[in-house]
């Protein structure tokens, strides 16, 4: 028996208005109808979110991690990059 | 106002959406594929939650009547077959996937125009489940109306079970649209289903058209369910379903 796997997508819920959509998981589905259908079903089912993408996760581009050292060592002793090193006034709250 | 029929009405409800509710986990570990298998057990769900409201207040209506202890557990659990009052549509074996989404989608599509029809009821607390019911089923039909439209225009296969299914499940649709001796005394709290027949038909027209199936308009109706006349498949559901009660009556976990 030949066995064909629906393509895998990849979805994003948004938690609640305001907030960015986040990575949630994947799922398969047959077409994009589908996918937010199973996204919907899978994904929210305990009051998860209010919206939800979902995008073919062969469109997704990623970095290789064999060039992670390249890619974000360099960032680790630029520490003046953060914004730690000025003195607040006492009455400036939740910084 | 007869209290018995008022009482008859909301069973047939609740033992529509309870024994739908059960086929549909029958299926729950066996789904054709992970995230369907999901879906699936998320409609049993919604089914057995608006299940449980209606005998929740069919419970407080017949206590009220003085019949004794009554509750939704000896209500879904302590009643057989005649007494069941559900559709004939929704007790059918669950057959192949095709025949699992197409009785959704014609009983779907009938609790949609149904529970629209429901929120205008007298009776306040039918009318306040109609309304919570009602976005639940919205998503039921939007879900099955794909599928069915997925598999009817699919491969010849697929078109081949969809047509098996169409044949073993449409005589039993019928039945939505002939009232019940209980169901006709009940004016202002029931829906009249000559309202809701032509929504239904022209809904269940439309996706059929789409899914290139065809059905017979002339075919005969088998009808009973609603009065206690039950097809075989009710008997084999309830002693599978009500075995634990019927063995430890009372019994938690």
């Amino acid at each position: 028996m030949t066995e064909q796997q629906w393509p895998l997508w990849e979805v994003f819920i948004r938690s609640k208005q305001g907030l960015d959509h986040k990575h949630a998981g994947s799922i398969h589905a047959a077409d994009a109808a589908m996918a937010i259908e199973n996204a919907r079903d899978v994904y929210t089912r305990r009051m998860e979110g209010v919206s939800i993408w979902v995008v073919e996760s062969k469109y997704i581009h990623a970095t290789n991690p064999d060039e992670a050292s390249s890619l974000y060592d360099p960032a680790n002793d630029k520490i003046y990059r953060h914004p730690t090193f000025y003195d607040l006034p006492d009455e400036l709250k939740h910084m | 106002m007869d209290r018995n029929s008022h009482i008859n009405y909301i069973l047939q409800l609740a033992d529509n959406a309870l024994v739908l509710g059960h086929r549909n986990s029958e299926w729950t570990g066996y789904g054709p594929i992970l995230e369907q298998d999901i879906a699936l057990s998320n409609i049993a769900l919604d089914l057995i939650g608006q299940a449980r409201y209606l005998y929740q207040h069919a419970a407080k209506l017949a206590e009220a009547a003085g019949t004794g202890r009554v509750t939704e557990d000896t209500l879904a659990y302590g009643r057989d077959a005649w007494d069941f009052r559900n559709c004939l549509l929704v007790e059918q074996k669950n057959g192949d996937w095709g025949k699992t989404i197409l009785r959704q989608f014609l009983f779907s599509a009938w609790q949609y125009f149904f529970y629209e029809q429901l929120q205008q009821s007298r009776d306040s607390e039918l009318a306040a489940i109609a309304e919570k019911s009602y976005k639940e089923v919205v998503y039921h039909l939007r879900w099955s109306s794909e599928w069915v439209i997925r598999l009817g225009d699919g491969t010849k296969e697929s078109h081949g079970r969809m047509e098996r299914a169409l044949e073993q499940l449409w005589k039993f649709t019928g039945e939505f649209f002939v009232p019940a001796g209980y169901e006709k005394e009940l004016t202002g709290i029931a829906v009249d289903p000559a309202v809701i027949r032509p929504l239904w038909e022209d809904r269940v027209g439309e996706v059929l058209a789409e899914a290139g199936l065809e059905v017979n308009p002339g075919a005969w109706m088998q009808t009973g369910g609603k009065e206690g006349r039950h097809t075989e498949e009710l008997g084999y559901l309830l002693a599978e379903m009500q075995f634990l009660q019927r063995a430890y009556p009372g019994c938690e976990w």
